[in-house]
Protein backbone atom coordinates (compact mmCIF):
# COMPACT_ATOMS: atom_id res chain seq x y z
CA UNK A 1 0.00 0.00 0.00
CA UNK A 2 1.19 3.55 -0.68
CA UNK A 3 1.96 5.63 2.40
CA UNK A 4 -0.89 7.21 4.41
CA UNK A 5 -1.70 10.65 3.05
CA UNK A 6 -2.39 13.98 4.76
CA UNK A 7 -4.49 16.30 2.62
CA UNK A 8 -5.14 19.90 3.72
CA UNK A 9 -8.47 21.21 2.43
CA UNK A 10 -8.83 24.84 1.38
CA UNK A 11 -12.30 26.33 0.96
CA UNK A 12 -12.27 28.76 -1.93
CA UNK A 13 -14.81 31.38 -3.05
CA UNK A 14 -14.25 33.75 -5.96
CA UNK A 15 -10.55 33.00 -6.06
CA UNK A 16 -9.82 33.48 -2.34
CA UNK A 17 -9.47 31.04 0.55
CA UNK A 18 -12.38 31.63 2.89
CA UNK A 19 -13.48 30.46 6.25
CA UNK A 20 -17.03 30.43 7.52
CA UNK A 21 -19.58 28.64 9.59
CA UNK A 22 -21.81 26.46 7.44
CA UNK A 23 -21.03 28.51 4.34
CA UNK A 24 -22.24 31.71 6.02
CA UNK A 25 -20.27 34.76 7.04
CA UNK A 26 -17.37 33.84 4.79
CA UNK A 27 -14.15 35.53 5.80
CA UNK A 28 -11.15 36.02 3.49
CA UNK A 29 -8.17 34.20 4.98
CA UNK A 30 -5.71 34.27 2.11
CA UNK A 31 -4.57 33.45 -1.38
CA UNK A 32 -5.07 29.81 -2.47
CA UNK A 33 -1.74 29.64 -4.26
CA UNK A 34 0.26 31.07 -1.38
CA UNK A 35 -1.48 28.90 1.20
CA UNK A 36 -1.31 25.81 -1.03
CA UNK A 37 2.41 26.30 -1.63
CA UNK A 38 3.00 26.79 2.09
CA UNK A 39 1.15 23.53 2.88
CA UNK A 40 3.19 21.78 0.20
CA UNK A 41 6.39 23.05 1.80
CA UNK A 42 5.09 21.92 5.20
CA UNK A 43 4.81 18.34 3.94
CA UNK A 44 1.26 17.98 2.58
CA UNK A 45 0.88 14.88 0.40
CA UNK A 46 -1.90 16.40 -1.70
CA UNK A 47 -4.20 19.41 -1.57
CA UNK A 48 -7.94 19.81 -2.01
CA UNK A 49 -9.46 23.10 -3.17
CA UNK A 50 -13.17 23.17 -2.57
CA UNK A 51 -15.17 25.89 -4.26
CA UNK A 52 -17.76 26.65 -1.61
CA UNK A 53 -19.52 29.35 -3.62
CA UNK A 54 -19.92 27.16 -6.71
CA UNK A 55 -21.73 29.78 -8.74
CA UNK A 56 -21.27 30.02 -12.50
CA UNK A 57 -18.85 32.95 -12.12
CA UNK A 58 -17.01 31.05 -9.45
CA UNK A 59 -16.61 27.99 -11.69
CA UNK A 60 -14.53 30.04 -14.10
CA UNK A 61 -12.43 31.17 -11.19
CA UNK A 62 -11.94 27.52 -10.11
CA UNK A 63 -10.19 26.89 -13.43
CA UNK A 64 -8.10 30.00 -12.90
CA UNK A 65 -7.19 28.91 -9.37
CA UNK A 66 -6.19 25.46 -10.68
CA UNK A 67 -3.98 27.07 -13.32
CA UNK A 68 -2.27 29.34 -10.78
CA UNK A 69 -1.81 26.54 -8.24
CA UNK A 70 -0.27 24.25 -10.88
CA UNK A 71 2.36 26.88 -11.64
CA UNK A 72 3.54 27.06 -8.04
CA UNK A 73 2.82 23.66 -6.54
CA UNK A 74 4.34 20.35 -7.67
CA UNK A 75 2.25 17.95 -5.58
CA UNK A 76 -1.12 16.53 -6.67
CA UNK A 77 -4.28 18.52 -6.07
CA UNK A 78 -8.02 18.04 -6.38
CA UNK A 79 -10.58 20.68 -7.28
CA UNK A 80 -14.19 20.27 -6.21
CA UNK A 81 -17.38 22.27 -5.99
CA UNK A 82 -19.73 23.13 -8.82
CA UNK A 83 -18.47 20.51 -11.30
CA UNK A 84 -21.53 19.24 -13.18
CA UNK A 85 -20.23 17.94 -16.49
CA UNK A 86 -17.29 16.28 -18.21
CA UNK A 87 -16.49 19.66 -19.79
CA UNK A 88 -16.31 21.37 -16.36
CA UNK A 89 -14.01 18.61 -15.11
CA UNK A 90 -11.78 18.54 -18.20
CA UNK A 91 -11.21 22.30 -17.97
CA UNK A 92 -9.95 21.98 -14.40
CA UNK A 93 -7.66 19.04 -15.25
CA UNK A 94 -6.29 20.77 -18.34
CA UNK A 95 -5.38 23.70 -16.11
CA UNK A 96 -3.17 21.34 -14.11
CA UNK A 97 -5.35 19.73 -11.42
CA UNK A 98 -4.98 15.96 -10.99
CA UNK A 99 -8.44 15.07 -9.78
CA UNK A 100 -11.87 16.57 -9.59
CA UNK A 101 -14.45 15.84 -6.93
CA UNK A 102 -18.18 15.66 -7.47
CA UNK A 103 -20.89 15.48 -4.84
CA UNK A 104 -24.42 16.77 -5.46
CA UNK A 105 -24.10 16.47 -9.23
CA UNK A 106 -23.33 12.75 -8.89
CA UNK A 107 -26.29 12.23 -6.56
CA UNK A 108 -28.59 14.06 -8.94
CA UNK A 109 -27.32 12.08 -11.95
CA UNK A 110 -25.15 9.06 -10.99
CA UNK A 111 -24.31 8.39 -14.69
CA UNK A 112 -22.01 11.42 -14.44
CA UNK A 113 -19.49 9.29 -12.49
CA UNK A 114 -19.14 6.83 -15.39
CA UNK A 115 -18.90 9.62 -17.96
CA UNK A 116 -16.11 11.27 -16.00
CA UNK A 117 -14.25 7.99 -15.45
CA UNK A 118 -14.40 6.97 -19.11
CA UNK A 119 -13.11 10.34 -20.31
CA UNK A 120 -10.63 11.27 -17.60
CA UNK A 121 -9.74 7.92 -16.04
CA UNK A 122 -10.98 6.66 -12.67
CA UNK A 123 -7.86 7.93 -10.91
CA UNK A 124 -9.04 11.51 -11.57
CA UNK A 125 -12.58 11.04 -10.24
CA UNK A 126 -13.22 11.58 -6.54
CA UNK A 127 -16.79 11.24 -5.31
CA UNK A 128 -17.37 13.30 -2.19
CA UNK A 129 -19.96 11.82 0.15
CA UNK A 130 -21.42 13.89 2.97
CA UNK A 131 -22.94 11.55 5.49
CA UNK A 132 -24.90 11.70 8.72
CA UNK A 133 -26.14 8.71 10.71
CA UNK A 134 -25.32 6.33 7.87
CA UNK A 135 -27.34 8.27 5.29
CA UNK A 136 -26.07 10.38 2.42
CA UNK A 137 -26.74 14.06 2.84
CA UNK A 138 -27.09 16.51 -0.03
CA UNK A 139 -27.36 20.26 0.15
CA UNK A 140 -29.53 20.44 -2.90
CA UNK A 141 -32.08 17.63 -2.81
CA UNK A 142 -33.80 16.16 0.17
CA UNK A 143 -34.73 12.89 -1.53
CA UNK A 144 -31.02 12.07 -1.88
CA UNK A 145 -30.94 11.73 1.87
CA UNK A 146 -32.85 8.49 1.29
CA UNK A 147 -29.61 6.82 0.21
CA UNK A 148 -27.66 4.54 2.50
CA UNK A 149 -24.02 5.67 2.70
CA UNK A 150 -22.43 2.24 2.26
CA UNK A 151 -24.76 1.37 -0.63
CA UNK A 152 -23.97 4.68 -2.35
CA UNK A 153 -20.23 4.07 -1.87
CA UNK A 154 -20.59 0.68 -3.58
CA UNK A 155 -22.54 2.25 -6.41
CA UNK A 156 -19.86 4.92 -6.87
CA UNK A 157 -17.21 2.20 -7.16
CA UNK A 158 -19.28 0.21 -9.65
CA UNK A 159 -19.78 3.33 -11.77
CA UNK A 160 -16.06 4.01 -12.00
CA UNK A 161 -15.12 6.38 -9.15
CA UNK A 162 -11.42 6.35 -8.28
CA UNK A 163 -11.63 7.53 -4.69
CA UNK A 164 -14.20 8.41 -2.06
CA UNK A 165 -13.94 11.53 0.10
CA UNK A 166 -16.20 10.77 3.04
CA UNK A 167 -17.20 13.61 5.35
CA UNK A 168 -19.12 12.85 8.52
CA UNK A 169 -21.28 15.94 8.81
CA UNK A 170 -22.20 15.24 12.41
CA UNK A 171 -18.48 15.19 13.29
CA UNK A 172 -17.38 18.08 11.10
CA UNK A 173 -15.80 20.82 13.18
CA UNK A 174 -16.50 19.01 16.46
CA UNK A 175 -12.87 17.90 16.95
CA UNK A 176 -14.21 14.72 18.57
CA UNK A 177 -12.56 12.27 16.17
CA UNK A 178 -13.39 10.71 12.83
CA UNK A 179 -16.34 8.32 12.47
CA UNK A 180 -14.23 5.17 12.66
CA UNK A 181 -17.21 2.84 12.58
CA UNK A 182 -18.36 4.22 9.23
CA UNK A 183 -14.82 4.31 7.83
CA UNK A 184 -14.34 0.68 8.84
CA UNK A 185 -17.59 -0.30 7.14
CA UNK A 186 -16.49 1.48 3.96
CA UNK A 187 -13.07 -0.18 4.05
CA UNK A 188 -14.84 -3.53 3.98
CA UNK A 189 -17.48 -2.50 1.44
CA UNK A 190 -15.30 -1.06 -1.34
CA UNK A 191 -11.77 -1.56 -2.62
CA UNK A 192 -11.31 2.10 -3.56
CA UNK A 193 -9.02 4.33 -1.54
CA UNK A 194 -11.01 6.33 1.03
CA UNK A 195 -10.18 9.84 2.24
CA UNK A 196 -11.55 10.36 5.74
CA UNK A 197 -12.97 13.76 6.64
CA UNK A 198 -14.70 15.39 9.57
CA UNK A 199 -13.91 15.39 13.26
CA UNK A 200 -10.14 15.69 13.56
CA UNK A 201 -9.17 17.32 16.84
CA UNK A 202 -5.69 15.97 17.43
CA UNK A 203 -2.98 13.71 16.06
CA UNK A 204 -4.43 10.62 17.74
CA UNK A 205 -7.68 11.10 15.78
CA UNK A 206 -5.81 11.38 12.50
CA UNK A 207 -3.68 8.33 13.33
CA UNK A 208 -6.80 6.29 14.10
CA UNK A 209 -8.43 7.33 10.81
CA UNK A 210 -5.30 6.38 8.87
CA UNK A 211 -5.53 2.87 10.35
CA UNK A 212 -8.77 2.28 8.43
CA UNK A 213 -8.59 4.80 5.57
CA UNK A 214 -5.87 5.63 3.08
CA UNK A 215 -5.86 9.38 3.60
CA UNK A 216 -7.11 12.04 6.00
CA UNK A 217 -8.54 15.38 4.95
CA UNK A 218 -7.39 18.15 7.27
CA UNK A 219 -9.52 21.26 7.58
CA UNK A 220 -10.30 22.96 10.88
CA UNK A 221 -7.50 21.12 12.69
CA UNK A 222 -4.99 23.19 10.70
CA UNK A 223 -6.73 26.59 11.04
CA UNK A 224 -5.07 27.69 7.79
CA UNK A 225 -1.70 27.45 9.53
CA UNK A 226 0.89 25.44 7.60
CA UNK A 227 3.08 25.40 10.72
CA UNK A 228 0.44 23.22 12.38
CA UNK A 229 0.90 20.64 9.63
CA UNK A 230 4.61 20.44 10.49
CA UNK A 231 3.90 19.72 14.16
CA UNK A 232 1.03 17.36 13.29
CA UNK A 233 3.35 15.32 11.07
CA UNK A 234 5.87 15.10 13.90
CA UNK A 235 3.15 13.97 16.32
CA UNK A 236 1.88 11.36 13.85
CA UNK A 237 5.39 10.04 13.29
CA UNK A 238 5.86 9.63 17.02
CA UNK A 239 2.58 7.68 17.05
CA UNK A 240 4.13 5.33 14.47
CA UNK A 241 2.33 6.57 11.34
CA UNK A 242 4.68 6.04 8.37
CA UNK A 243 4.56 9.39 6.56
CA UNK A 244 6.62 10.19 3.51
CA UNK A 245 9.87 12.10 3.80
CA UNK A 246 8.93 15.23 1.89
CA UNK A 247 12.45 16.70 1.60
CA UNK B 1 17.48 21.60 -25.10
CA UNK B 2 13.96 21.66 -26.49
CA UNK B 3 11.43 19.26 -25.05
CA UNK B 4 8.33 18.18 -26.94
CA UNK B 5 5.42 17.14 -24.71
CA UNK B 6 2.95 15.14 -26.79
CA UNK B 7 -0.51 16.72 -26.74
CA UNK B 8 -2.91 14.02 -27.89
CA UNK B 9 -5.99 14.37 -25.74
CA UNK B 10 -4.91 11.99 -22.98
CA UNK B 11 -2.38 13.79 -20.90
CA UNK B 12 -1.82 16.20 -18.08
CA UNK B 13 0.26 18.13 -20.59
CA UNK B 14 0.32 21.38 -18.65
CA UNK B 15 1.63 19.82 -15.44
CA UNK B 16 4.47 18.16 -17.36
CA UNK B 17 5.29 21.37 -19.23
CA UNK B 18 5.36 23.37 -16.00
CA UNK B 19 7.63 20.83 -14.29
CA UNK B 20 10.21 21.00 -17.07
CA UNK B 21 9.98 24.81 -17.25
CA UNK B 22 10.75 25.01 -13.54
CA UNK B 23 14.02 23.29 -14.43
CA UNK B 24 14.76 25.95 -17.04
CA UNK B 25 13.99 23.79 -20.09
CA UNK B 26 12.35 25.05 -23.27
CA UNK B 27 9.09 23.16 -23.75
CA UNK B 28 6.66 22.89 -26.65
CA UNK B 29 3.31 21.13 -26.69
CA UNK B 30 3.58 18.79 -29.67
CA UNK B 31 0.56 17.65 -31.64
CA UNK B 32 2.30 17.13 -35.00
CA UNK B 33 4.91 14.50 -35.96
CA UNK B 34 7.48 17.15 -36.92
CA UNK B 35 7.45 18.65 -33.39
CA UNK B 36 8.09 15.20 -31.90
CA UNK B 37 10.89 14.39 -34.34
CA UNK B 38 12.72 17.72 -33.94
CA UNK B 39 12.95 17.92 -30.16
CA UNK B 40 15.91 16.89 -28.02
CA UNK B 41 13.57 14.89 -25.77
CA UNK B 42 10.04 13.73 -26.52
CA UNK B 43 7.74 13.22 -23.54
CA UNK B 44 4.64 11.05 -23.71
CA UNK B 45 2.49 11.94 -20.72
CA UNK B 46 -0.76 10.16 -20.14
CA UNK B 47 -3.79 9.82 -17.96
CA UNK B 48 -7.01 8.09 -18.92
CA UNK B 49 -7.32 4.78 -20.73
CA UNK B 50 -5.00 2.94 -23.11
CA UNK B 51 -7.53 2.60 -25.92
CA UNK B 52 -8.41 6.28 -26.22
CA UNK B 53 -4.74 7.25 -25.75
CA UNK B 54 -3.62 5.07 -28.70
CA UNK B 55 -6.47 6.48 -30.80
CA UNK B 56 -5.30 9.98 -29.92
CA UNK B 57 -1.71 9.23 -30.94
CA UNK B 58 -2.69 7.53 -34.21
CA UNK B 59 -5.11 10.27 -35.16
CA UNK B 60 -2.22 12.77 -35.06
CA UNK B 61 0.45 10.52 -36.55
CA UNK B 62 2.41 10.72 -33.29
CA UNK B 63 2.64 6.92 -32.94
CA UNK B 64 4.87 6.66 -36.01
CA UNK B 65 6.90 9.71 -35.00
CA UNK B 66 7.62 8.20 -31.59
CA UNK B 67 8.62 4.84 -33.13
CA UNK B 68 10.91 6.61 -35.57
CA UNK B 69 12.58 8.59 -32.77
CA UNK B 70 13.10 5.56 -30.58
CA UNK B 71 14.45 3.50 -33.50
CA UNK B 72 16.96 6.29 -34.23
CA UNK B 73 18.13 6.15 -30.62
CA UNK B 74 16.71 9.58 -29.71
CA UNK B 75 15.31 9.81 -26.18
CA UNK B 76 11.64 9.31 -25.35
CA UNK B 77 10.18 9.57 -21.84
CA UNK B 78 6.83 7.92 -21.11
CA UNK B 79 4.97 8.85 -17.93
CA UNK B 80 2.29 6.64 -16.29
CA UNK B 81 -0.12 5.70 -19.13
CA UNK B 82 2.65 6.95 -21.46
CA UNK B 83 4.77 4.06 -20.19
CA UNK B 84 1.94 1.53 -20.45
CA UNK B 85 1.14 2.33 -24.10
CA UNK B 86 4.85 2.19 -25.01
CA UNK B 87 4.74 -1.57 -24.30
CA UNK B 88 3.69 -4.21 -26.85
CA UNK B 89 0.17 -4.35 -25.47
CA UNK B 90 -2.18 -3.45 -22.63
CA UNK B 91 -4.99 -5.57 -21.29
CA UNK B 92 -7.01 -2.40 -20.61
CA UNK B 93 -10.15 -1.74 -22.71
CA UNK B 94 -10.39 -5.40 -23.73
CA UNK B 95 -6.83 -5.51 -25.10
CA UNK B 96 -5.00 -2.71 -26.92
CA UNK B 97 -1.88 -2.88 -29.12
CA UNK B 98 0.78 -0.49 -27.82
CA UNK B 99 3.64 1.35 -29.51
CA UNK B 100 6.05 -1.54 -28.99
CA UNK B 101 8.94 0.69 -27.94
CA UNK B 102 9.63 -1.69 -25.06
CA UNK B 103 8.89 -5.41 -24.72
CA UNK B 104 6.13 -6.28 -22.26
CA UNK B 105 2.51 -5.67 -21.45
CA UNK B 106 0.37 -3.63 -19.07
CA UNK B 107 -1.75 -5.73 -16.73
CA UNK B 108 -4.51 -4.89 -14.27
CA UNK B 109 -3.26 -4.40 -10.70
CA UNK B 110 -4.06 -7.01 -8.09
CA UNK B 111 -3.35 -4.72 -5.14
CA UNK B 112 -5.65 -4.39 -2.15
CA UNK B 113 -6.87 -0.93 -3.23
CA UNK B 114 -7.44 -0.02 -6.87
CA UNK B 115 -6.64 2.55 -8.20
CA UNK B 116 -3.29 2.57 -6.41
CA UNK B 117 -3.09 6.22 -5.45
CA UNK B 118 -0.47 7.88 -3.28
CA UNK B 119 3.19 8.22 -2.48
CA UNK B 120 5.31 5.08 -2.37
CA UNK B 121 9.06 4.46 -2.16
CA UNK B 122 10.89 3.44 -5.33
CA UNK B 123 13.86 1.07 -5.10
CA UNK B 124 16.74 1.44 -5.61
CA UNK B 125 17.03 4.89 -4.07
CA UNK B 126 14.17 4.87 -1.60
CA UNK B 127 12.65 8.25 -2.54
CA UNK B 128 8.83 8.32 -2.49
CA UNK B 129 7.05 9.34 -5.70
CA UNK B 130 3.38 9.89 -6.48
CA UNK B 131 1.49 7.09 -8.22
CA UNK B 132 -2.08 7.00 -9.58
CA UNK B 133 -2.74 3.87 -11.62
CA UNK B 134 -4.87 0.76 -12.08
CA UNK B 135 -2.51 -1.06 -14.48
CA UNK B 136 1.22 -1.72 -14.33
CA UNK B 137 3.92 -2.94 -16.70
CA UNK B 138 5.18 -6.50 -16.87
CA UNK B 139 8.48 -6.23 -18.70
CA UNK B 140 12.04 -7.59 -18.70
CA UNK B 141 13.24 -3.95 -19.04
CA UNK B 142 12.34 -2.86 -15.48
CA UNK B 143 15.13 -1.02 -13.65
CA UNK B 144 13.27 0.08 -10.50
CA UNK B 145 10.27 -1.14 -8.54
CA UNK B 146 7.76 0.10 -5.99
CA UNK B 147 6.17 -2.43 -3.64
CA UNK B 148 7.05 -5.13 -6.17
CA UNK B 149 5.47 -3.27 -9.12
CA UNK B 150 7.43 -1.94 -12.08
CA UNK B 151 8.25 1.73 -11.44
CA UNK B 152 10.95 2.53 -14.02
CA UNK B 153 11.60 0.92 -17.41
CA UNK B 154 14.67 1.54 -19.56
CA UNK B 155 15.17 0.07 -23.00
CA UNK B 156 17.42 1.69 -25.58
CA UNK B 157 16.33 5.30 -26.06
CA UNK B 158 13.11 4.81 -24.10
CA UNK B 159 12.66 5.55 -20.42
CA UNK B 160 9.28 5.01 -18.77
CA UNK B 161 8.05 5.79 -15.27
CA UNK B 162 4.87 4.52 -13.65
CA UNK B 163 4.88 7.37 -11.13
CA UNK B 164 4.35 11.05 -11.89
CA UNK B 165 7.68 12.88 -11.45
CA UNK B 166 5.94 16.14 -12.42
CA UNK B 167 3.73 15.79 -9.34
CA UNK B 168 6.29 14.30 -6.96
CA UNK B 169 7.58 17.49 -5.34
CA UNK B 170 11.31 17.80 -4.70
CA UNK B 171 12.04 14.12 -5.41
CA UNK B 172 10.25 14.38 -8.75
CA UNK B 173 12.16 17.52 -9.73
CA UNK B 174 15.45 15.76 -8.96
CA UNK B 175 14.38 12.79 -11.07
CA UNK B 176 13.44 15.01 -14.03
CA UNK B 177 16.69 16.89 -13.74
CA UNK B 178 18.67 13.64 -14.01
CA UNK B 179 16.49 12.65 -16.96
CA UNK B 180 17.30 15.95 -18.69
CA UNK B 181 21.01 15.66 -18.05
CA UNK B 182 21.06 12.21 -19.66
CA UNK B 183 18.97 13.17 -22.70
Amino acid sequence: MPLPRLIPCLDVADGRVVKGVRFRELRDVGDPVELGAAYSDAGADELVFLDVAATIESRGSAVEVAARVAEQVSIPFTVGGGIRSVADAAAVLEAGADKISVNSAALARPELIGELARTLGSQAVVVAIDTENGRVHSHSATRDAERDTVAWARECEARGAGELLVTSIDRDGTRSGYDLELLGALRDAVSLPVIASGGAGGAEHVAAALEVSQAALLASILHERPARLVTLRDELRSLGVPLRDAA
Amino acid sequence: MRIAVCRYGAGNVRSVELAFRRLGAEVVAADAPADVLDAGLAVLPGVGSAGSAMDGLRGRGLDEALRERAAAGRPVLGICLGLQIALDESEEDGGVAGLGLVPGRAVRLRTERIPRIGWAPVEPGGDAFWFAHSYAAETPAATATSEGLVAVVESGAFTGVQFHPEKSGAAGARWLERCLSRA
